[in-house]
């Protein structure tokens, strides 16, 4: 399998505290991978920097086959790029309707001039209707997302990355406030998103984890401790003492 | 305006699907016509001219209203500039009027000499009619076009739009947003009126231009007739500015820009441009201010420096939100009320309040007036007299500012959802 996402050597800090230390780290296509780590382990900021919200103090980020430097890119360039971003709290548009939603995250041209000349056909009509399907919400897609359970709110994000049809998919801590039952939804439709393209999870949750089934890579203090199987890095040394506690 | 998505139905003429806009072009068709039957140029003469012309002015504002909705209710840009535009378009069309009349005067008064006047005699002519009052008498060369009614009708669109374009990049492109935009957006609007009441700006100072309300080479024509001429194109300029804001906000661009409004960084996630779309939203909207003001001003007929301060693109956002922006309509009626109540207030019509031995006189409190009402408004009523349209609709519209309170109070989100 060839490398997506290759990150090397990155460091950034903010105000003297080095938020990312050195960051070496690879995602193959169509991968998924868990990323654990305490608070402040900089998983967040690995987020930030890859969808060019952040940017590192040295370092690069490579995508794709031809090896592009993602760190000269805004952030909608890198969307485009084919990177997607969920992020911990649901943001949807809550004012706007589910299918609006999915409709303007459709992969589509963006331009302003094309947008406004945008007129949905039937095709996209159905690949909303059946992307709603996907994530349980078929029946809810002329309701205001405001209105949407928590839960919901999360699998529409989900759905709208799908949308997206992104290469690589960053998910923030998906099941955070989530019922036992929508842990299983979401988990399911990650390893289902994982079958076409790469997904790089971020999870406190060590059951939801072991649930995704895949290498695993701990962070802590901005740099990789450890990477392999769930059992694997839960038997490390270094790992249980920083993260599981001693 | 939001809940205009209608996916039953994809096909017919986009007015038929939206019955909001029809209600809105058969309204102000009916008003058109009524003020047609009762004015003075072509119906039974109940309706003074000078009151047509204050209602042609409003449907200018009711214009300007829409593009400040479409920027700020939409779009969440609050530009406190947009009035700029709306002069500058009246100073371009100002330009063509005074030069054309001026011209016919000075031809005619030259007639009478033995020699026919030479181009360069008519010329100096018009310039110390036209300048004689700032003490100059060349043309400057921002007047190199005011012969030709064309070039100063394209310029009506082209001035304003390459302002807005070149401030919206440079302030967008730099990530200003929310209350340091509109401080630029005043910053901007306070330097061109400053620069206008120059002298030698070129544009006469604070004299600024005036009998624009005659038409060149139609001084035949009463001013009744005229001022239904100026009514008709403002009724019908608003009926196709409406329309299309109707269209820039139904569909996918209109979602993009609410999310933009809603949340800027989520939609640069989505792969939006988000400044590409603030800069082309915030120039559309110029434009349109500039062809509102290029049809307020002869019916005005004077426009000076003071038209452009700050305050009036002030009065502009207290229009919107009064109307309850975020909806078309709400900014049409917002103007309308505000600036007809505006009229009657500061036209000495209203009687004064006696309190004792102080006399109130809403000449000069009717700003304290407008000002406590807009207090009042953004505290208590956030949606405007559009507000009272939901409460017959019932519409549900969970206004979470787009502030998000995390997964573990994901509920009680949910919970104010509910009401």
């Amino acid at each position: 399998m060839s490398e997506l996402l290759e990150v090397n050597g990155v460091s950034v800090s903010f105000d003297g505290f080095k938020a990312i230390n050195n960051l070496s780290f690879s995602i193959a296509e169509g991968e998924l991978r868990a990323v654990i780590g305490p608070n402040g382990a900089g998983k967040t900021t690995f987020m930030d920097i890859v969808t060019g919200k952040t940017r590192p103090d040295e370092g690069t980020v490579l995508w794709g086959e031809k090896g592009i430097s993602l760190l000269s890119m805004s952030e909608s360039r890198i969307a485009q790029a084919g990177v997607g971003r969920k992020f911990q709290r649901p943001t949807v548009f809550e004012d706007q309707s589910v299918e609006d939603n999915l409709m303007m995250a459709l992969k589509k041209d963006r331009n302003p001039f094309k947008v406004l000349s945008f007129r949905a056909s039937r095709d996209d009509r159905d690949r909303v209707a059946t992307l709603a399907g996907e994530i349980g919400l078929a029946t809810s897609l002329h309701r205001k997302s405001g209105e949407l359970s928590h839960g919901q709110k999360q699998w529409l994000e989900i759905g709208m990355l799908l949308a997206q049809e992104p290469r690589l998919l960053l998910v923030d801590e998906p099941a955070a406030g989530m019922t036992l039952a929508e842990r299983e939804h979401t988990t399911d439709l990650l390893v289902e998103a994982a079958k076409t393209r790469a997904v790089v999870v971020v999870e406190h949750d060590m059951e939801f984890v072991r649930r995704l089934n895949c290498k695993v890579t701990v962070l802590h203090e901005g740099s990789v401790l450890a990477e392999g199987s769930l059992d694997h890095v839960t038997r490390n040394e270094k790992v249980i003492e920083v993260y599981l506690g001693r | 305006m939001t809940d205009i998505a209608a996916p039953s139905s994809p096909r017919g003429a986009f007015v038929m699907r939206h019955p909001s806009v029809l209600i809105f072009l058969a309204c102000l068709a009916i008003f058109t016509v009524g003020v047609t039957v009762l004015s003075e140029g072509f119906g039974i003469g109940v309706l003074s001219t000078s009151f047509i012309k204050t209602l042609g002015k409003t449907l200018c504002l009711c214009l300007v209203a829409l593009a400040m909705d479409l920027v700020w209710g939409y779009c969440g840009i609050l530009s406190l500039g947009h009035m700029a535009f709306f002069g500058l378009g009246g100073y371009a069309i100002g330009m063509w009027l005074m030069y054309a009349r001026t011209e016919m005067i000075v031809v005619e008064s030259l007639s009478n000499a033995p020699l026919p006047p030479t181009p360069e005699e008519i010329s100096d002519g018009i310039a110390s009619q036209i300048f004689g009052v700032v003490g100059a008498s060349d043309f400057p060369p921002i007047w190199g076009f005011a012969h030709s009614l064309p070039l100063q009708l394209a310029a009506v669109v082209i001035v304003p739009g390459i302002l807005a374009l070149v401030f919206g990049w440079l302030a967008f492109r730099s990530r200003v947003t929310g209350v340091y935009l509109s401080i630029l957006t005043q910053a901007m609007t306070l330097a061109l009126s400053l620069y206008l009441f120059q002298n030698d700006s070129g544009l006469r100072g604070n004299n600024g231009l005036s009998g624009l309300q005659n038409l060149p080479g139609l001084d035949s024509v009463s001013q009744d007739a005229v001022s239904m001429w100026f009514l008709w194109g403002s009724a019908l300029a608003l009926g196709l500015g409406y329309v299309f804001c109707a269209w820039v906000v139904s569909g996918k661009f209109g979602s993009v820009i609410r999310a933009i409004r809603d949340d800027e960084a989520r939609v640069r996630f989505l792969g939006y441009p988000v400044e590409a779309f603030k800069l082309l939203v915030f120039t559309l909207t110029a434009i349109i201010a500039a062809i509102a003001g290029a049809l307020y001003y002869p019916q005005a007929g004077i426009i000076n420096p003071a038209e452009i301060a700050p305050i009036a693109s002030i009065y502009l956002a207290v229009w919107v939100a009064i109307g309850g922006r975020g909806r078309l309509y709400g900014a049409v009626v917002g103007a309308a009320f505000v600036s007809l109540l505006s009229t009657w207030f500061t036209g000495g019509q209203a009687p004064d309040i006696v309190i004792g031995s102080f006399r109130l006189q809403w000449v000069d409190w009717w700003t304290v007036l407008l000002g406590l009402s807009f207090v009042l408004v953004t505290l208590f009523a956030p949606k405007g007299l559009g507000g009272l349209v939901d409460l017959i609709t019932e519409r549900r519209s969970p206004d979470r500012h787009g502030a998000d309170l995390g997964p573990d109070m994901g509920s009680l989100q949910e919970r104010e959802a509910e009401k």
